[in-house]
């Protein structure tokens, strides 16, 4: 029964793919180490004047140096760099709530750093069409166990188990924009003796 | 169905002179009910005897949405148009009996906007009115930018600086003031709707504009208002109906298939809302386009007409009626 459970596609998730500039009045980016090269790649092939709009915020592995200087080396209006995605958020949320209609936001990077963003810009009132995401690095998701709504933090299988309430979760394809994680759902409720191999599939 | 099926029996309760050009209809429902509740944006068709001519025309509800005692409209008069607003100008007159729809929102405030952006130009100005109302009442952020030719033109805007003080901002042409679109567009915070009701050029300039700047479309409302053109007189065939009917030249082609008694949808009659989406059996001639809903290859398929404000000229028309 659990192959059948596994849906094939994203529904509700933000379309993924290569980062390309729409037009705006400020344009602004958010990536993790996975993702910076996506900021590079963009920038280097805008248009004049384009990276005067341009305000980033960046991620770094800790330790890691080089990207931090090629990304300051672009000339954004705005750039800085924060320890953890969750301080990205906080900032980000600074930013947006001082920005006005005509904003475009990019992400680029792993999945925990795109649904927060994605989830903080909704809140700022940021349109969906205004948002693109460029997923980088490893794929494993941010899952919300639906009967005791404990938030597990990289998952890479399928089905995966609940750390708090023990149950054995399928993970949909149903993903929350507005808690940026994806649905947990028992996957054997009807029969909880009933064994479901455990394969890694979100790499 | 549309909503002009169920019409309300009305009376004219009041007639105000509010310029040269505008005039302001007050109806009462014609038993003393509460007449039915709508949202700022709403419009209601009026029905329209004129000797053996039936008229119908939507109009904004200007009113407040939280008096149902009555409704009220502004119509201004237009010379050369099919002669609606001529009649509710000259034979209009309080104690009148008349027929109106059921109001119909196509044009509501969305109510996750962080601040409403409401732009008027001349009597485009009668739906922002219910908004506001609406908006001050449930504390939501809005701001008007209301543009017309002269002060003297300009319906109700003395009453409206009186009434909403700063949230209302005034450009008169004739003095050279004008709106600067793109300073206002590129200086409002996320999260902000935009909302234009004027004429054509106004909305094409406010939707490209805002587009140019980066702003989603679901954050951009307009409400076209556009009476139908009128035109040569031709027929058509309703091939479900088997019926014939003329189409007179001051008369919509939606009216004349109602008029026929054969059913058809419409919310807007105005070519914008795509109800009346009619398919064509078959055409030999020419379809004038008149609306907002078409998309250009299907105007060229010669498949579809929409009957509110399109006008047709040649042999032969059938459509799937
Ligand atoms: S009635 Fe709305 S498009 Fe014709």
């Amino acid at each position: 029964m659990s192959e059948s459970l596994i849906e094939e596609r994203f529904l509700s998730r933000l379309t993924d793919g290569p980062l390309a500039i729409a037009p705006g009045l400020a344009h602004y980016f958010v990536a993790d180490a996975s993702g910076a090269e996506c900021i590079i790649r963009v920038a280097q092939s805008a248009p004049k004047g384009f990276i005067e709009k341009v305000h980033i915020l960046y991620v770094p592995t800790p330790g890691e140096n080089a990207l931090i200087t090629a990304l300051y080396a672009l000339g954004a209006k705005q750039f800085e760099h924060v320890p953890t995605i969750d301080e990205a958020i906080i900032k980000l949320g600074d930013w947006l709530s001082d920005a006005k209609m005509g904003s475009q936001l990019y992400l680029a990077g792993t999945e925990g750093l795109i649904g927060k963003a994605v989830a903080k810009g909704e809140e700022c009132g940021l349109d969906h069409t205004a948002v693109q995401c460029e997923q980088r690095g490893s794929l494993a998701r941010r899952v919300q166990c639906v009967h005791c709504k404990t938030m597990i933090e990289n998952v890479t299988t399928q089905p995966t188990k609940c750390p708090s309430c023990d149950l054995l979760l399928l993970v949909r394809d149903h993903y929350s924009r507005r808690l940026a994680a994806f649905q947990g759902v028992c996957i054997n409720a009807e029969d909880p003796s009933e064994v479901v191999e455990i394969k890694e599939v979100f790499k | 169905m549309s909503a002009s099926d169920n019409l309300i029996p009305v009376i004219v309760s009041k007639v105000v002179e509010v310029n040269s050009i505008i005039k302001r209809f007050e109806f009462k429902h014609i038993n003393g009910d509460a007449l039915p509740a709508f949202s700022g944006g709403a419009h209601i068709v009026v029905e329209m005897i004129d000797g053996a001519t039936k008229r119908k025309n939507a109009y904004s509800l200007m009113s407040s949405p939280f008096k149902l005692g009555q409704y009220a409209i502004s119509v201004r008069r237009e010379d050369d148009g099919r002669g609606g607003s001529k009649f509710m100008h000259e034979k209009v007159v309080p104690g009148m009996e008349m027929k109106i729809s059921a109001p119909v929102n196509l044009f509501a405030l969305d109510l996750r906007a962080k601040k409403h952006l409401m732009i008027a130009g001349g009597i485009g100005i009668t739906p922002f009115m219910a908004q506001m109302t609406q908006a001050t009442e449930l504390g939501l952020p809005f701001e008007l930018h209301y543009a017309a030719r002269s002060a003297s033109q300009a319906a109700y805007m003395g009453s409206l600086k009186a009434q909403f003080g700063d949230a209302v901002a005034c450009y008169c042409a004739d003095i050279g003031d004008r709106l600067n679109l793109e300073a206002l567009l590129s200086d409002q915070p996320l999260g902000t709707h935009v909302y234009v009701c004027g004429p054509k050029g106004m909305i094409e300039a406010v939707v490209q504009t805002a587009t140019n700047l980066g702003w989603p479309a679901a954050h951009i409302h307009f409400e076209h208002f556009l009476s139908p053109p009128m035109g040569k007189a031709f027929s058509v065939h309703l091939a479900k109906a088997g019926i014939d009917i003329d189409v007179g030249p001051e008369q919509s082609l939606l009216e004349a298939i109602e008029a026929s008694g054969t059913p058809v949808n419409c919310l807007c009659r105005a070519g914008a809302c795509g109800q009346c989406e009619t398919q064509i059996v078959a055409c030999d001639g020419d379809i004038t386009h008149n609306d907002h809903w078409l998309e250009d290859d299907q105007r060229a398929s010669k498949k579809f007409i929409m009957p509110c404000v399109s006008r047709f000229s040649g042999k032969r028309l059938e459509l799937d009626l």
